[in-house]
């Protein structure tokens, strides 16, 4: 009764051929990232140490440590959040709870999807225009914060954004039907189930703008600086320009030292990301309904 | 934040506490009880589509109301526009009148008093994804209850009126939304009593529930008529004819006939439709 046909064996073997054709694009995914964290670790593994992470460059950036350039992107990255999580997290309660569907709603969706595929160059060209120049904060942390900020934004609204829809409707209806306002209904029950993801999505956010360059290289990142910044008016060191510039703009530089540098900013983005994944999966242990 | 004081705004019936009616006999209601709602010439449409036309009836304190009609009848818009749900709803328009306790709810300022005053429950359960403790002390919260003694009087009051609290007793900070299908439909209704409600709105609460748990909800209704008005709409004739006092009939989005619920099912109509639908020849 069971016995196997030969469309069966044909059946068979066309499923398996497709399972290995996927599960070899599966690996090929992660080949990159091995390469590059195994190449990282091979050539500038040696030079990691406390000393090189809590000490500044010598010898004209040749020698010594990365301290101010991992103090500024800190410096950097923190203050950008500050401005666009509360801008974000706000843009998009009010278009997910608040905002009907009607044109006024789709046309910011459209600018929100236009200004992420905006170049981060031209971000950088703007930061210059709007921030340094003509609020006149020079190039300072302050401009290049704002400038990673707005560059992020459209990530922490459609992260929130998200979140927020994933929370069934039902579930506001009940409350509106008991005579919650909508800010009630938002306050209890929408944020609480809401908040796991938008802290995903603004863990996901810091490690994209620890990476950026563009950016802050004309708003705020300087190429050398013999002290740490003192005001959010200073210029500060980075750890992405830094890289730039050992591993083009200095001769002399010990082969080691840019695969360290990359080693520590690639690590501190990975950082990120893992705790990015531990919350998901913190999330999905968590399920509500 | 809805206060007390600006739920004041609509006056509380005579008749709204407990003591006025007997505890023991369920009293029969007469013509003259007063009419705890009453809608005149109410026209519900979708984007220009119809839904239901012309719908005038009155609500008396203290009844079952039931409302059958098969799907499409336009049931559930319906009770969407007795505690202006409607206005969350884009593109539905209703036209006419609804008074509440005499009050005209078009005209109310605080729409959120008069949806605390109401208690809705939905066909498919909806456990907040909050606490047991939580999904019952959250209407007490919104209206300001802070004191953890009263919400904890609340919180057991209204399960054991739900005929939850004992299963649920020794796990009141697990998730509400993980309860079982029956628990979380009871849930729904201890919710709906934490609002100390005058009004009751169960929307085919039966639809998910097994046969055991709706006669215990059915139990439940029954007692509870005695402190409140209560419009249930059923797909389930027999339910009608155990419960409501008066029932209408909706079809295709017209209200075809109301009357007492023992002359319906005795054939007593105006309309052949209604017993049509009654005797289950369609529908």
């Amino acid at each position: 009764m069971f016995e196997e046909s030969a469309l069966n064996a044909r059946n068979k073997k066309i499923q398996l051929l497709w399972r290995t054709l996927f599960l070899v694009m599966t690996l090929l995914l992660i080949l990159p990232v091995l390469v590059i964290l195994g190449t990282l670790i091979a050539k500038g593994g040696s030079v990691i140490s406390m000393e090189f992470l809590f000490t500044y460059p010598t010898d004209g950036m040749t020698a010594g440590g990365i301290f101010p350039a991992l103090f500024g992107t800190v410096w950097l990255v923190s203050l950008a959040l500050l401005i666009s999580v509360p801008l974000g997290v706000a843009a998009a309660i009010y278009l997910s709870e608040y905002a009907g569907e009607n044109w006024f709603s789709r046309l910011i969706n459209l600018a929100i999807i236009n200004l992420a595929g905006v170049p981060s160059i031209v971000h950088a060209l703007f930061g210059v225009g709007a921030f340094v120049v003509f609020f006149g904060f020079g190039t300072s942390i302050l401009a290049a914060s704002l400038t990673l900020a707005i560059m992020t934004l459209p990530v922490v609204i459609v992260a929130t954004k998200e979140s927020l829809d994933a929370v069934p409707l039902a579930f506001r209806e009940a409350c509106w039907n008991m005579g919650a306002t909508r800010w009630q209904t938002i306050r209890k029950v929408v944020l609480p189930n809401a908040i796991s993801g938008i802290l995903t999505g603004v863990i996901l956010e810091v490690s994209r703008t620890t990476g950026e360059t563009a950016p802050i290289m004309f708003t705020g990142a300087a190429f050398f600086l013999p002290f740490l910044p003192e005001s959010v008016f200073d210029q500060t060191m980075a750890m992405s320009l830094h890289l730039f510039v050992v591993a083009t703009q200095v001769p002399g530089v010990p082969d080691a030292l840019p695969y360290g540098v990359a080693l520590v900013l690639v690590s501190m983005v990975l950082i990120m990301n893992s705790i990015s994944i531990g919350f998901r999966v913190y999330l999905r242990g968590q399920k509500k309904w | 934040m809805v206060t007390m004081a600006t739920a004041q705004s609509i006056p509380e019936s005579p008749a709204s506490d407990s003591e006025s009616t007997g505890a023991s006999e369920p009293r029969r209601l007469s013509e003259t009880t007063p009419a705890k709602l009453a809608v005149k010439d109410l026209t519900i449409s979708y984007a220009g589509t119809p839904a239901l036309s012309d719908v005038s009836l009155d609500v008396r304190e203290h009844e079952i109301f039931g409302i059958i009609g098969p799907a499409n009848a336009g049931k559930t818009s319906f009770l969407k526009c007795l505690n202006l749900m409607n206005t969350f709803t884009a593109g539905m328009e209703v036209e006419g009148q609804i008074l509440f306790n005499g009050l005209d709810t078009h005209r109310l300022k605080n729409v959120y008093a008069l949806r605390s005053r109401i208690g809705v429950v939905f066909p498919l359960p909806v456990g907040l994804p909050l606490t047991i403790y939580e999904n019952v002390a959250l209407s007490p919260r919104l209206r300001g209850v802070k004191n953890k003694a009263d919400l904890d009087v609340v919180v057991e009051r209204c399960l054991t009126r739900a005929a939850l609290w004992d299963e649920v007793k020794d796990r009141l900070n697990s998730l509400g939304s993980l309860l079982s299908g029956g628990q979380q439909q009871r849930l729904t209704i201890a919710r709906a009593l934490s609002q100390e409600p005058e009004l009751l709105m169960l929307d085919e609460f039966s639809i998910a529930v097994d046969p055991v748990t709706t006669m215990r909800i059915e139990e439940v209704l029954m007692e509870l008529r005695s402190e409140m008005t209560i419009i249930l709409v059923t797909n389930l004739v027999q339910q009608a004819r155990r419960l409501a006092d008066r029932t209408a009939f909706f079809l295709e989005g017209k209200c075809v006939e109301i009357g007492e619920t023992g002359a319906l099912f005795e054939g007593n109509v105006q309309d052949q439709r209604t017993s049509d639908y009654i005797e289950g020849k369609f529908g």
